[in-house]
């Protein structure tokens, strides 16, 4: 079949829902957050609606600064652990037998149907001192007595790397299964380990790929609202939990939307240069 | 057609049907009871739940109104959910259960239709903390509930009960506490006032609050988990994970009474007594109705039915109720409470929320 370009506007018609519904719910919404961040707040009551700057100007305090920091080093952290872990993984399993990768898909599927609530008070059984995994530990002799492994950073990373890895897995898988094994075979067949082939020449050939997956788990994961507040201390908690308290707790709307403008802003200018930098290298 | 023999629907069946329904068309007296409903939002959950088996059927059986019950989330996410529908014209619920906070906030918008209390015949009884008052006398609500939160500890790590808030402040209690994460929900504020500065009143001053503020950031290292959501701090309490905090003095009775190793605590300073009051939206077309109800909410013995199924504290005076001391015990105290500082959520609400952030992130 002959792919041809589109010439007439009824050719483009099946782009009309998309392109409606991400106008309704994404671009209609989105330019709403973004007036009310610009809104005058009333401490006793809403907002109305104005254009001031004082949402912004309160945001920009070393305060601010610092949760901010903290949610998108939280963030590039899960994004790093989970395709240092699924890349190898995956890697393997599209290795195994038809079979085996079913199972194991289907597994990680049943982990997504999982919501973040659920993940998160598991991991705090998990790691409480009264029913964790430290009483294992103690029984086979490991520790002397339990130990409660939250509220710490640890907890929050364990969480969010859990939560993650299926999406991570899954958008690797793909790439990975349609990888031409005559790659592979030539690398053997001139004497490199698997081990290096798998790093010089499987790596670099899927360069592309591994830094989608890192930007959509970098994002996925800088939306994380849940786990940082079970799983750990105050100092763990990231921007949205902030967002959060204001929008819901506050009814400061006016600030809230600020915060999460500038958060886009800061992911969007991030996953920019990261683009930026894999254009430049690629060409030199 | 053939769907239709699938399914066993045949001429004769229609038929009944519509004799069945013009039957129904012919029996006023149900439909009147249609006509006449009411929708009332509660908190979700546990309140809810006890409102819809114990309070509700009976008020539809004594009025004929028919309640339809909307779970309401806590916080202020309810609030801000009645005031953009009120702007639409629209009503999610016609009375709601509103926390005094989010009652104050609902007036600077106008947002609460004022209540005629010459139609509640127990509006005199009602304490006077739960009559809610816009700035020029109109009663903008009543109080529904209220409830006590107090200090609890697990009995299987402490023997002894604690007598003060100041245990708290305990250094051996460190790291074993849970506390509420906001200031407008812990009311700790409040706790470190009346505890260490003789009152409330003295966080009337920006350096009286301050100074609780450099107080209570003392007990940071004692706290475990700052909780939003009281279901992780309830079963941390119960697996003594979490062995003492602030909770609710009403469901910590009731996990009690199932067993649990908990106990809750009326402190010599007071239980901190927070409540939540019936207001109508301005969108409501329901007025009449919604005066029905509140009328029939004040009752001593609806009162008195709430304390003994829900649990909540009453918000008349104590001498008009049917209480025995035991049921009044379980659900209140002669203590004199902590009355929260509403006010304060409401004039410096962003100052005190910043400070706060900044006091237990920082």
């Amino acid at each position: 079949m002959r792919r041809e370009a589109p010439r007439t506007v009824a050719d483009y018609a099946p782009l009309a829902f998309p392109a409606l519904m991400l106008i309704v719910f994404f671009v209609v919404p989105f330019s709403i957050m973004i007036a009310v961040s610009f809104f005058k707040r009333n401490p006793a009551g809403f907002y109305t609606p104005d254009f001031v700057f004082d949402n912004y100007a309160r945001f920009l305090t070393p305060f601010f600064g610092g949760v901010l920091g903290f949610s998108l080093m939280l963030a590039i952290l899960v994004a790093i652990c989970c395709v240092v872990i699924a890349f190898p993984f995956t890697f393997l399993l599209t290795k195994c037998s038809r079979r085996v990768q079913t199972v194991w898909l289907v597994c990680l599927l049943s982990v997504l149907s999982l919501s973040e609530v659920i993940i998160g008070f598991s991991w705090s059984t998990l790691f409480s001192r009264t029913a964790g995994i430290t009483n294992l530990l103690v029984a086979i002799g490991l520790m002397s007595e339990p130990q409660a492994l939250l509220p710490s950073f640890g907890a929050v990373l364990t969480g969010m790397v859990y939560q993650a890895m299926p999406y991570t897995i899954l958008v690797l898988y793909p790439a990975l299964v349609r990888l031409d094994p005559t790659l592979l075979e030539a690398a053997r067949t001139l004497g490199a380990s698997p081990v290096r082939a798998f790093f010089n020449v499987v790596t670099p050939a899927l360069r592309n790929t591994l830094v989608a997956t890192l930007i959509m788990v970098f994002v996925f994961a800088l939306g994380s609202y849940l786990l940082p507040q079970i799983l750990g201390r105050p100092s763990h908690w990231t921007l949205s939990v902030l967002i959060t308290d204001q929008a819901i707790y506050q009814s400061n709307m006016p600030f809230a939307a600020a915060m999460a403008v500038f958060l886009v802003l800061i992911s969007l200018a991030l996953v920019g240069l990261t683009l930026l930098v894999g254009r430049k290298e690629s060409a030199a | 057609m053939t769907e239709f023999s699938k399914v066993g629907v045949t001429r004769r069946t229609m038929l009944k049907a519509g004799i069945a329904t013009a039957g129904l068309l012919a029996m006023p007296a149900v439909l009147r009871a249609q006509d006449k409903s009411l929708k009332v939002g509660v908190y979700g959950g546990y309140f809810k739940k006890s409102f819809d088996e114990h309070i509700f059927p009976e008020f539809t059986k004594a009025t004929g109104i028919a309640v339809e019950s909307i779970a309401e989330p806590t916080g202020e996410a309810w609030l801000v959910q009645l005031e953009q529908a009120a702007k639409a014209g629209q009503a999610p619920a016609d009375v709601s259960m509103m926390s005094q906070t989010s009652t104050l906030k609902g007036q600077a918008t106008e947002l609460w239709t004022p209540i005629d209390t010459s139609r509640i015949k127990n509006s005199g009884d009602l304490l006077e903390r739960f009559v809610n008052k816009y700035p020029d006398g109109r009663v903008a609500g009543i109080g529904a509930v209220a409830w006590f939160i107090t200090l609890v500890t697990n009995t299987n790590v402490y023997k002894e009960a604690p007598t003060s808030w100041d245990a708290l402040w305990d250094p051996a209690n460190k790291d074993k506490l849970g506390l509420l994460a906001l200031a407008s929900n812990s009311f700790l504020l409040e706790v470190t006032a009346k505890t260490f500065m003789g009152g409330t009143n003295a966080l009337d001053t920006e350096e009286g609050l301050l100074k609780a503020f450099d107080k209570l950031a003392e007990v940071k290292p004692n706290v475990r988990l700052w909780y939003r959501d009281e279901a992780q701090f309830e079963q941390a309490l119960k697996s003594g994970e979490i062995p003492m905090g602030q909770y609710y003095h009403d469901v910590t009775g009731l996990a009690a009474a199932d067993g649990q190793p908990v106990r809750s605590t009326f402190p010599k300073e007071g239980g901190i007594q927070d409540s939540g009051n019936w207001v109508i939206s301005r969108a409501s077309k329901k007025a009449d109705e919604a005066h029905v109800f509140m009328d029939y909410m004040c009752q001593p013995s609806i009162q008195g039915l709430m304390s003994r199924k829900v649990g909540t504290a009453p918000t008349l005076k104590k001498e008009v109720l049917d209480l025995t001391p035991e049921e009044f015990a379980a659900v209140s105290s002669e203590i004199d409470p902590i009355i929260p500082r509403y006010d304060l959520y409401t004039t410096k609400a962003d100052w005190i929320n910043q400070k706060w952030t900044e006091l237990i992130v920082g």
